[in-house]
């Protein structure tokens, strides 16, 4: 490294500016492991997005995943870039200077793509943000030869419909599949000079490509979808998700950007699996990434060993959506601290159901007095925990909290959803009560005069947002009203409890949720309303501090759109969804049936303990193939001699 | 084994704060498989200190950090692990074997041993200044040969404001490093030298076309850290010209131990 240092980087910013700004680090890139190319010597520029800040896009693990796998093209060179914060975003366009992307510190108005990751909806005024400040036209049909082609991709995008005007297409599914295929036709298509529509026509032939500007949509008059279809040849009518179905032999990055100031993940993150066998009915996650597939127990091993090394991170956090369902969770887990332990490496768990195990690993790498035992029973009453389909009991959470108070510890966090469907007033107050039972079992279980001090509960809840491809993406979502009022309610019910003084009572906006609950099942129409409330300055809306509520609400009377419509509609079971022409693995008719369910309270065993045909065995791989007993039971590897 | 490592930090990670710095070296220790020493209990941190930290905007020759290793290493070795784990903008040009403390004696740090340090500050392009290169020397020269400087410093810590004479803390000045050098005392070596490892010390201060630098040796340390920028602007204010601090360039040449005139390398 230290012998490429002859020519020093020029940057986009002048000193003047960069030390006006609050935290310059976020605009010089120069990371260790940032990959360094000249921009002359490619055929391809891609410029990566996360569109919020960069503390928080650099924790991304799926943008270093796919930064990895284009930067091994010797003919395409990846880049990246963030939102500029607030300070930096006035100075910009006070002076007219373009979005640069952090490596070369040049005009992504110059790439020839820019891709978009989609997590949360709370970032789409800043993707307006991105585009605008980098001179391209926020609309995809304004953009001429010379503008990047925008590509969006993430959860999100399963449902891309507010954001179709302003994409030129939308990648469903996971990254390492399909984009080699499209930077090769890509560079053919420039090479023979094509134009831009003929480019997306073809990229609109393979699959997970969705192209909004080929297609057409009509409404009924009750603002329900009419008919959704392709209006181009090239256009499929049913664009199916791409899958990574050898998760042991894909793409990994094994030198991880280092940033130079604290990320959120400021640590090695492993992803042990994708996809979750639990579901539960209101995670969009564990349906969309269906089926569960784990990577090799020796590949992760060695990919940590080189992360490790490669970025001198002082943490390792395994990642996945419940990583106790990862087969050879121990071995994994074991191999790191009696490898890493010795040399200061911390090992966090996240995601990881509290049993003996999982106590006896905290027990070796965290320091007791100071770490926090999480539950997310996300319901307070067994009925509504069942509605939901969280096979977690309340004698799981009082016996790990009991364990785990011998252990030593004593702060506990719990997070809680609050208006999930067919919530009542005694679900909610369950929540206190649950509270209150776990301060309890602190004061049964230990001693007074082994007790440090009080018990510490944090109770969180957030409000509850229908997302598409779950099985309440046809629910009523609560308003602001009944979302306050249930808030208010908790928060009573949790100052009645006994032990009241030891829980701790904390909850999110409700502004911001309704207008997630809009954007998770918006329509087209939805563009105004993005357009609308950034071009009056909203830009950074899940961040409280810059979140405009007065400015989204201007915007429902200027479009005459209604948020009720959204939001607080119950859909009927045949109704069209915005969404519907993605075909995400699952069927619509297994998300139905799960909806059914639910409104009875009837849980659904999780895919090892039997198979529930949502659909996703169409990949041929997965748990869906994992070796299965005469019940239908997947045979648990650890009874498995060949394994493990 | 306590090694003091002198290193160089420059371009655009001069935009890098002081507290970011020491991570980037935490990672950079483990990057480089050196046998640093943990602290004992439940979060261990490396042995590591800083001897002085830098300030956002400011580029440096010479920066120092003393660590304790198991001693598995040459210093030769450490120095360039040290280099194959760095980033573009930092360097380290030199690895020195500390001496055990005497019996009963608590280990001197880099930082508590600081009492001086020479800056060279530029004028940035860009940035009009009111008089020509000459006059601006003239000017200096004149500034600094005062028999009392008198300036206001801001206490940061009481938030207060303070007078204090800029001349007793202002060892010595020269339009450039090799100017104040000849103008000043040479700098001793340190006292004792058990093994070490040492490369040349290039210059990475950035160069501007109007040419105008000074040179300057100040008090530094925790008795009384001087800032250059005091002297600029306090030149500044002398001249009738307006103290634009975004328009000086403020570089470190060295960091020093002993007492006025006669200083000794860290």
């Amino acid at each position: 490294m230290a012998e490429q240092q002859t020519v020093m980087r020029k940057l986009a910013l002048s000193d003047e500016i960069l030390l006006s700004v609050e935290k310059p680090a976020r605009y010089i890139g120069g990371e260790v492991n940032m990959a360094v190319k000249n921009p002359r010597d490619v055929d391809i520029r891609f410029c990566m997005c996360f569109p919020d800040v960069y503390e928080v896009g650099m924790s991304h693990l799926g943008i270093q995943i796919l930064y990895d796998m284009f930067n091994r093209r010797e003919d395409t060179y990846c880049e990246r870039v963030y939102s500029p914060w607030p300070d930096l975003d006035k100075l910009l366009r006070e002076k007219n200077i373009p979005l640069f992307a952090l490596e070369s510190q040049e005009p992504i108005k110059e790439f020839d793509f820019l891709g978009i990751t989609l997590q949360y909806e709370m970032c789409y005024t800043n993707i307006l943000q991105v585009l605008d400040l980098a001179g391209i036209p926020l609309h995809a049909k304004d953009r001429t030869q010379d503008d990047p082609i925008v590509i969006g991709g993430g959860p999100c995008a399963y449902n891309p419909e507010p954001l179709a005007d302003f994409f030129d297409f939308f990648y469903l599914g996971e990254g390492e599949t399909a984009y080699y295929e499209i930077l090769d036709k890509y560079k053919a298509h420039k090479k023979r000079g094509g134009s831009r529509r003929e480019f997306l026509e073809e990229v609109a032939e393979i699959e997970g490509m969705y192209v909004p500007q080929f297609y057409e949509v009509s409404y009924h008059e009750d603002g329900t979808l009419a008919s959704f279809g392709p209006t181009n040849p090239h256009a499929k009518r049913v664009i199916r998700k791409q899958v990574e179905m050898s998760l042991s032999d894909t793409f990994y990055q094994e030198k991880p950007l280092v940033p130079y100031i604290r990320a959120i993940q400021d640590r090695v993150v492993l992803e042990i699996q994708r996809g979750c066998i639990r579901g539960c009915r209101f995670c969009q996650a564990g349906m969309l990434y269906r089926p569960i597939r784990e990577r090799n127990v020796e590949y992760l091993k060695e990919l940590a060993e080189k992360m490790l090394r490669s970025t001198g991170h002082e943490e390792i956090s395994l990642s996945s959506l419940s990583s106790s369902d990862y087969s050879c969770l121990k071995e994994l887990v074991y191999f790191l601290i009696d490898n890493f332990q010795k040399d200061g490496v911390n090992i966090s768990l996240p995601s990881l159901r509290i049993d003996a195990f999982a106590l006896d690993v905290m027990n070796k790498v965290q320091d007791i007095t100071k770490s926090s035992l999480t539950f997310a029973p996300e319901a307070g009453s067994q009925r509504m925990r069942n509605v939901i389909n969280k096979g977690l009991t309340k004698e799981d959470i009082l016996n790990g909290a009991s364990e785990a108070f011998r252990g030593g510890w004593n702060k506990v966090k719990l997070y809680f959803m609050l208006g999930l469907p067919t919530e009542n007033e005694e679900d909610i107050r369950e929540i206190a009560a649950l509270s209150d039972d776990i301060a309890k079992t602190y004061y049964d279980t230990v001693p007074k005069s082994e007790r440090h001090g009080k018990v510490q509960i944090t109770t969180s809840t957030s409000f509850f947002v229908p997302k598409p491809f779950t099985p309440f993406q046809w629910v009523r979502m609560d308003t602001v009203g009944e979302f306050s009022a249930k808030q208010k309610i908790l928060a009573a019910a949790i100052k009645e409890q006994l032990n009241a003084k030891s829980i701790k009572y904390n909850w999110h906006d409700t502004d911001i949720t309704m207008l997630e609950g809009v954007f998770a099942r918006g329509d087209r129409r939805c563009a105004a309303l993005l357009e609308g409330a950034y071009k009056d300055g909203c830009m950074f809306d899940s961040w409280s501090e810059f979140f405009r509520g007065d400015i989204w609400q201007k915007q429902f009377e200027k479009t005459g759109l209604s948020m009720e419509f959204y939001t607080s509609r119950e859909r009927a079971a045949d109704e069209l969804f915005p969404w519907d022409f993605i075909d995400a693995g699952i069927t619509k008719e297994f998300l139905y049936r799960e909806y059914e369910k639910s409104k009875e309270a009837v849980v659904t065993p999780n895919c090892r303990k039997s198979c529930a045909g949502c659909g996703a065995k169409q990949f041929h791989g997965g748990v869906c193939y994992e070796p299965r007993g005469e019940s239908g039971e997947v045979i648990q590897k650890e009874h498995l001699v060949a394994d493990c | 084994m306590n090694v003091r490592i002198r290193f160089a930090k420059y371009g655009t990670v001069k935009f890098i704060g002081h507290l970011d710095v020491m991570r980037y070296f935490q990672k950079a220790v483990r990057r480089a498989g050196l046998d640093i020493v943990y602290s004992q209990g439940y979060h261990p941190h490396q042995i590591m200190s800083f001897a002085s930290p830098l300030g956002v905007g400011i580029t440096s020759d010479s920066e120092y950090m003393d660590m304790e290793l198991s001693g598995a290493f040459s210093p030769e070795e450490v120095t360039k692990r040290l280099n194959a784990a760095m980033a573009q903008g930092f360097a380290v040009t030199g690895c020195r074997v500390l001496p055990e403390p005497e019996n009963g004696r608590k280990r001197e740090t880099a930082m508590s041993l600081i009492t001086a340090a020479d800056y060279l500050v530029s004028y940035k392009d860009g940035y009009d200044f009111l008089l020509d290169k000459e006059e601006f020397y003239k000017r200096f020269e004149a500034f600094c040969g005062q028999d009392t400087i008198p300036v206001v410093k801001n206490v940061k810590k009481s938030g207060t404001q303070q007078e204090m004479n800029l001349k007793e803390f202002l060892y010595g000045i020269g339009r450039d490093k090799e100017e104040l050098l000849s103008n000043t005392k040479e700098v001793k070596p340190p006292k004792t030298v058990t093994e070490a490892y040492e490369t040349e010390v290039v210059s990475r201060a950035e160069r501007y076309e109007n040419g105008r630098t000074l040179a300057m040796r100040l008090s530094a340390g925790s008795a009384n850290n001087v800032k250059p920028e005091l002297v600029t602007e306090a030149f500044c204010n002398a001249c009738g010209a307006p103290y634009n601090p975004f328009a000086w360039q403020i570089h470190r040449l060295d960091l020093y131990a002993g007492a006025a005139p006669d200083f000794e390398s860290l």
